[in-house]
């Protein structure tokens, strides 16, 4: 349980920080009537829908967390057989990097062709990639890796599974901005789809990165 | 510029048209709040039938014997599984939290209103799946609440076939649906308070309500993905959790799965679930007793200190729910460490609502005796949680009924009585009218002393050794005859305080067509929600402009002041010194 142990203490720490920045030592018995509120300091650093884009990458990390941590427990058990990864596992990385550089060039595009254009090579290289992914499971499957066969495999197919999941739900999101964006709503107004997608691009490519090491290293 | 609240900048409210969207689909968190308070109720209905059912085959064998044993475990667990999370969880939070925490930090809704609507419909649907479980063939799972393998998918156990999926697929569909939810209520907490309404000033209930939601959006994964596992072991065959098993005398598939790994999954999020009931509940409960006592609540900050170091805490205590799982026994020291340590602030809590009444000026009205019979129980159930944290203490009493007597003391009875407190509290801003004073009374002592006549035998059940999660105990020679007779007189009170659950419920239903019109603030409460034009409030909560915070949520009886109580949105009177 050390993965999940580690980002719950993370979690608490930031969250006992964030309280104390946030006066939780003040007696408010005794501060009538001033309007003190930290978060205009933060200048709208925060809007309602990163604060919420940020609390779903916390359960998303906590999920995470929990697969890995049963990885490692169930690894110490002699049934354990590694996978030996398919080779295409690095050229889909690629891809994903290609699609987080993209969004992100994106996101700090001014003229609006360069918008369009790394907004759908975002798009063509995530869908690349969770074709990519499911080339590799095919690639193992013939080779005669089933699920069934070894939990190594089965953790194998579960994290990968579950990885598309997260990228598939993510291309719902890119859908929308892409709407936005060619539908010709101000750019501005389009931008904050952008900056939504661009941090969960990044975060699953962290995910992504942090699941095949893993796999790469056991 | 003049100040917009983060809440009413960006986005407007969408106005809903017809009935239909003003009722069924309708984005007014109060509204989803009352959708989630009747499903979870009615759900809750269908649990307290299913406990009537089992206490009819303990309490009398041989004559009301109508439930089979497979039914007998079927029953537990539904019993279990829908009380803590169908019902408590969903009503504190989806009920209690998508009521109060806009009204109360200021806000004209949730900052996400669609997705709030989702939340209820995906919840409801958990709700479906789970309930179609009862009709499939095989009936629903018979694993107990807590669905360890290797039994809870072996064939032998009842609902194996087809029960154990659906309750799997209920689950997940819960948690998505608490999501949706939860995400609502945090970022509503975080971004969208009014003017003045810092973090130290928000009442206890949002407190409370706010760091279980960020528990649950932490912990609820655990439950996923144990289920998510055990669905593949289940399905496909793989052996996550499964070890190499003979069954019916055959050798299974499975082979090399670690058991206790669902254990250690299921705590991880199973602890902290128990803090997802308990905090919304503390908090409510501080408020209750600080309006109807008249006085503001004792050590404000040690309660939301308490609150959330209890929060952080209880993410380590979670192997004290496996003692007997086999572990190293430094394991169990440390989990026993730990489980003391969260005692500290849980005390801490204890004692502020004791001296909150201290020199009160007390009103005994119907919340308020449901807040103070909550201390009873609440010390009640959490002084034997010290017994049972201890290792050595758990390994005799583990498997029996001082067990069951401990959590239904301390997450059923506890909780439940807060629920009661808090729909009598709220009841008048919810519906415009008063409940029955006299019948909410009789509703309380009721209650109050047949839960006591149920739980306060069954600890004197457990020291004489008498097996939990048994259909039957006759003819089992180290039970005498008196656990016997005193089992009869358990199922009896439990029969009698079902019963009695009724007033309830003629008293609500009553109430919303005759009961009399309510006053906007009947029990001269300071927090926002009682200071809405309209009682109950319409869509968007507040006229053209939210209302400005300028003291904290508990001015009770301040010296000098002309009623015994300051709303939150009264500014200093001239001369009004502060830090009195």
């Amino acid at each position: 349980m050390e993965a999940i142990l580690v980002f719950i203490f993370v979690a608490v720490g930031v969250a006992y920080w964030w309280l104390w920045r946030h006066k939780i030592m003040d007696k408010p018995w005794a501060t009538e009537g001033t309007e003190i509120d930290v978060r205009e300091d933060l200048g709208g650093m925060f809007s309602s829908a990163k604060t919420g884009l940020f609390f779903f990458l916390a359960v998303v990390t906590s999920v995470f967390s929990l697969f890995i941590s049963a990885y490692f427990t169930r690894m110490e058990i002699n049934d354990w057989l590694p996978v030996h990864e398919p080779g295409l596992l690095w050229f889909n990385t690629t891809l994903l990097v290609l699609a987080s550089v993209a969004i992100h060039w994106c996101s700090r595009a001014e003229r609006e062709p360069v918008v369009k254009a790394t907004l759908m090579a975002c798009g063509i290289f995530t869908i690349a990639f969770v074709v990519g992914q499911y080339m590799a499971w095919q690639q193992l499957i013939s080779d005669g890796h089933y699920l069934q066969s070894n939990p190594a495999n089965a953790f194998f197919y579960l994290f990968t599974g579950l990885h598309a999941l997260h990228i598939i739900g993510g291309l719902w999101v890119w859908l929308r901005a892409t709407f936005r964006v060619f539908s010709g709503v101000e750019l501005e107004e389009a931008r904050i789809s952008v900056h939504l997608c661009r941090t969960y691009w990044h975060f699953l490519l962290i995910v992504w990165m942090v699941l095949f090491a893993l796999l790469l290293s056991t | 510029m003049a100040y917009v609240a983060l809440s009413d900048r960006g986005q407007a409210l969408s106005h809903p048209k017809s009935w239909v969207t003003k009722y069924v689909w309708s984005q007014d968190h109060k509204v989803i709040a009352i959708q989630y308070g009747i499903t979870a109720i009615a759900v809750g209905v269908v649990a307290l039938i299913l406990s009537a059912m089992m206490r009819l085959q303990l309490g009398f064998p041989d004559s009301f014997s109508i439930i089979s044993p497979s039914e007998y475990y079927q029953f537990v667990t539904m019993h279990g599984m829908i009380m803590v999370i169908y019902l408590l969880t969903a009503l504190f939070l989806g009920g209690f939290g998508n009521y109060l925490i806009p009204l109360m930090v200021g806000a004209r809704d949730m900052v996400f209103p669609y997705m709030n609507m989702l939340s209820y419909w995906v919840y409801l649907l958990s709700v479906i799946i789970l309930m179609a479980s009862f009709f499939v063939p095989g009936g629903p799972t018979g694993a107990g609440w807590t669905l360890y393998p290797p039994q809870a998918i072996m064939f032998g156990t009842p609902g194996a076939d087809w029960g154990i999926i659906f309750m799997l697929v209920s689950l997940a569909v819960f948690i998505v649906a608490f999501t949706m939810g939860g995400l609502n209520y945090v970022t509503t907490v975080l971004q969208a308070r009014t003017r003045g309404m810092t973090l130290m000033r928000m009442p206890l209930s949002v407190w409370g309500i706010f760091t279980a939601t960020v528990l649950g959006l932490l912990a609820f994964p655990a439950l996923l993905v144990s289920a998510i596992m055990m669905m593949l072991d289940r399905l496909l065959g793989t052996s996550f959790f499964m070890p190499a098993i003979v069954s019916m005398g055959e050798q299974t598939e499975y082979g090399g799965g670690s058991p206790v790994l669902f254990q250690h999954l299921f705590w991880f999020f199973g602890h902290p679930e128990v803090y997802i009931v308990a905090l919304p509940a503390f908090g409510i409960v501080s408020d209750l007793l600080s309006t109807h006592a008249r006085k503001n609540i004792f050590g404000y900050r040690m309660m939301v200190w308490a609150i959330v170091i209890i929060g952080g805490l209880s993410f380590v205590v979670w192997a004290h729910h496996m003692y007997v799982s086999g572990m190293n026994p430094y394991f169990g020291f440390f989990f026993a460490t730990t489980t003391l340590i969260i005692a500290v602030p849980t005390a801490i809590k204890v004692y502020n609502w004791v001296l909150t009444l201290w020199q009160g000026n007390i009103h005994l009205r119907v919340p308020m005796l449901f807040a103070i019979g909550f201390i009873f129980t609440f010390i009640h159930g959490g002084l034997t949680g010290i017994f049972l944290g201890n290792v050595v203490v758990d390994l005799p009493l583990s498997d029996t009924y001082f067990v069951v007597a401990h959590f239904h003391m301390v997450m059923g009875v506890s909780p439940i009585l807060v629920v009661f407190g808090a729909i009598y509290h709220w009841y008048p801003k919810m519906t415009g009218r008063m409940f029955n004073e006299t019948m909410g009374k009789w509703h309380f002592w009721l209650t109050f002393l047949g839960t006591y006549a149920i739980y306060l035998p069954m600890h004197y059940l457990g020291f004489l050794g008498v097996p939990r999660r048994y259909y039957s105990y006759e003819g089992i020679d180290f039970i005498p005859e008196s656990a016997l007779a005193l089992n009869t007189q358990i199922s009896t009170a439990a029969l009698f305080v079902a019963v009695v659950q009724i007033l309830f419920f003629v008293n609500i239903i009553w109430s919303l067509f005759k009961g009399p019109k309510a006053d906007g603030n009947p029990w001269g409460a300071t927090t926002l929600e009682w200071q809405t034009k309209e009682t109950p409030p319409i869509h968007g909560n507040w006229g053209p402009e939210l209302p400005g915070v300028y003291r904290w949520a508990y001015d009770y009886s301040v010296p000098g002041a002309e009623k015994d109580f300051i709303p939150q949105n009264v500014p200093p009177a001239p001369g009004e010194t502060s830090g009195t």
